[in-house]
């Protein structure tokens, strides 16, 4: 049953130690806002398949124990950081990927099997630093080598979506991302712009565009929660608050007056 | 502005060039050159009654038919069905391996990057890669990179994908895979042979008379101001204001 709980219940429900996945469209920054409120630390971040300025402000907080990640970046406004003072002091264990190998690796926790092989890769220096994944020979079809990489089960997948019904089923439209997410994670927690009456699961149309209720675990109103990062068809990026944070973020006195700044404007959407 | 405006303009015509031929080109996000170098190949092929071109912006909303999420990109390129990428690098080096990373020693990088994206997936599967990196100096272009994010060559393994080509603000190269080098093929106006060898870290082939990159036609000028940079306006509206406003 999907339970329907306040952002900070949802925030609380995240214990220190576990792995969290989050996407690159659809971050719930509402959330991240309450983990950091709700102390947050010591968790192993996922980044589905890269992630931007949700994984610096948690970097920034002390939030962070491990990332797994093909990229963190700020996207126009620049790199990132506090990843990028992180990576420099060693503050975290750091799993550098390739953005289709954590597909490969969600791909493979939602079918069930320890691995997924997977195209490309070879050459690459990743397999040095990443010593989790492996070149095998093909067990079958023509004779090469191929790349597999282990299965990633999140203890949690978290993202910001512009709808749930009142039985937990989410409109994601055609980010399946999110999907792949849910169906990889033991538990998977959602904020949404607004709940509806409607049932989501009622037409085709409207049901091929949504992740169900099976896979939803807790469900928290957040309006404007992806700010001040886009929704799709809800509001575009706030790029000039994106760039604020970049050039504040520079220094560690810097970062801790945005942070500050953020969790008190979260707290007055909220 | 004037002369920042014709060199946009000639890396544009350039990428449209290296693209001939092609039935869909997936563009990263921020990277409003090789966009518009798509979109005028595009409206190139259009007016000359040529096969329609597919462009696909990563993070575009409007240039995205997509429908499977972030793993359509990666699978599509998998079955054959992405013909060019961009990649980038801060460093490229002359065996045309990219690094996404940092420079120094891994993990505590002396300079810390992004990271890898899907470079070290799309450098072997689409064809047709065109490194693009608008600084030339010997800290991007280096004898050997400090980490391979992505390999250019891997004998090792059957791949259809790898450099096409090399392009930057002074220079284009071409990349042979059999050699696994780059070969300057033409230097842009205003720097000569002798610049690019002093501004490059690494070794190339060089011909004995290095030709001139073209400018852009008047036809090329008038799609690239009118056409192309209204359809660019969608997705980056700064880079073509910017253009506009120059004009």
């Amino acid at each position: 049953m999907t339970e329907i709980v306040s952002l900070e219940a949802l925030a609380a429900d995240v214990a220190p130690g576990q792995s969290l996945a989050v996407p690159v469209v659809g971050v719930s920054m509402a959330a991240t806002a309450a983990l950091i409120e709700a102390g947050a630390r010591d968790m192993r971040l996922i980044c589905v398949p890269v992630s931007g300025m949700q994984a610096d402000l948690l970097i920034g907080a002390g939030a962070i124990g491990e990332i797994e990640t093909s990229a963190i970046s700020l996207g126009e406004a620049g790199g990132a950081p506090r990843f990028n003072a992180a990576v420099r002091a060693g503050a975290f264990g750091l799993r550098d990927s390739t953005c289709p190998a954590i597909l490969a690796g969600l791909l493979a926790a939602q079918r069930g099997v320890p691995f997924m092989p997977i195209a490309g890769i070879v050459g690459s220096d990743l397999l040095q630093v990443r010593p989790d994944w492996k070149v095998i020979d093909s067990p079958t079809g023509e004779p090469g080598k191929v790349v597999v990489v282990p299965a990633i089960t999140p203890d949690v997948a978290l993202f910001h979506a512009p709808e749930a019904d009142r039985a937990g089923n989410i409109r994601i439209g055609r980010h399946r991302e999110l999907a792949g997410m849910a169906y990889a994670a033991r538990r998977t927690f959602v904020t949404v712009e607004r709940i509806v009456d409607r049932n989501l699961m009622e037409t085709e149309d409207s049901a091929a565009g949504v992740l169900p209720s099976l896979y939803v675990d807790k469900v928290a109103v957040a309006p404007r929660g992806a700010w001040p990062l886009p929704l799709w068809d809800e509001y575009p990026g706030d790029d000039a608050e994106v760039a604020r944070y970049a050039s504040m973020a520079r220094s560690e006195e810097g970062f801790r007056a945005y942070l500050s700044g953020f969790l008190s404007q979260r707290r007055k959407v909220a | 502005m004037a002369a920042e405006r014709e060199r946009r303009e000639l890396l544009i015509n350039v990428v449209a060039g290296l693209l001939d031929g092609i039935r869909h080109v997936a563009v990263g996000a921020s990277s409003p050159i090789p966009a518009a170098g798509a979109m005028l190949l595009r409206a190139r092929s259009e007016l000359e009654g040529k096969p329609p071109v597919r462009i696909s912006i990563l993070g575009s909303q409007e240039h995205n038919f997509f429908t499977n999420g972030a793993i359509e990109l990666f699978d599509c390129a998998a079955q054959g069905r992405v013909d060019a990428f961009f990649l980038g690098g801060g460093q490229i080096d002359g065996a045309g391996n990219i690094n996404l990373v940092g420079t120094g020693a891994y993990p505590k990088s002396d300079v810390r990057w992004p990271g890898s994206f899907g470079s070290a997936y799309l450098y072997h599967l689409v064809p047709r890669v065109i490194l693009f990196r608008e600084e030339h100096s010997p800290r991007v272009f280096v004898p050997k990179v400090d980490f391979v994010s992505a390999a250019a060559t891997t004998p090792e393994v059957k791949r259809r994908g790898g450099p096409y080509a090399l392009l930057t603000n002074m220079a284009l190269f071409d990349f042979d895979r059999s050699r696994g080098g780059f070969a300057l093929r033409s230097v842009h106006p205003g720097y000569s042979s002798s610049d690019v060898r002093s501004q490059t870290g690494f070794d190339y082939v060089e011909p004995p008379v290095v030709p001139a990159t073209p400018l852009p036609d008047a036809q090329t000028l008038e799609l690239l101001r009118g056409r192309v940079m209204r359809e660019l306006a969608e997705t980056y509206p700064a880079f073509a204001r910017t253009m506009l406003q120059a004009a």
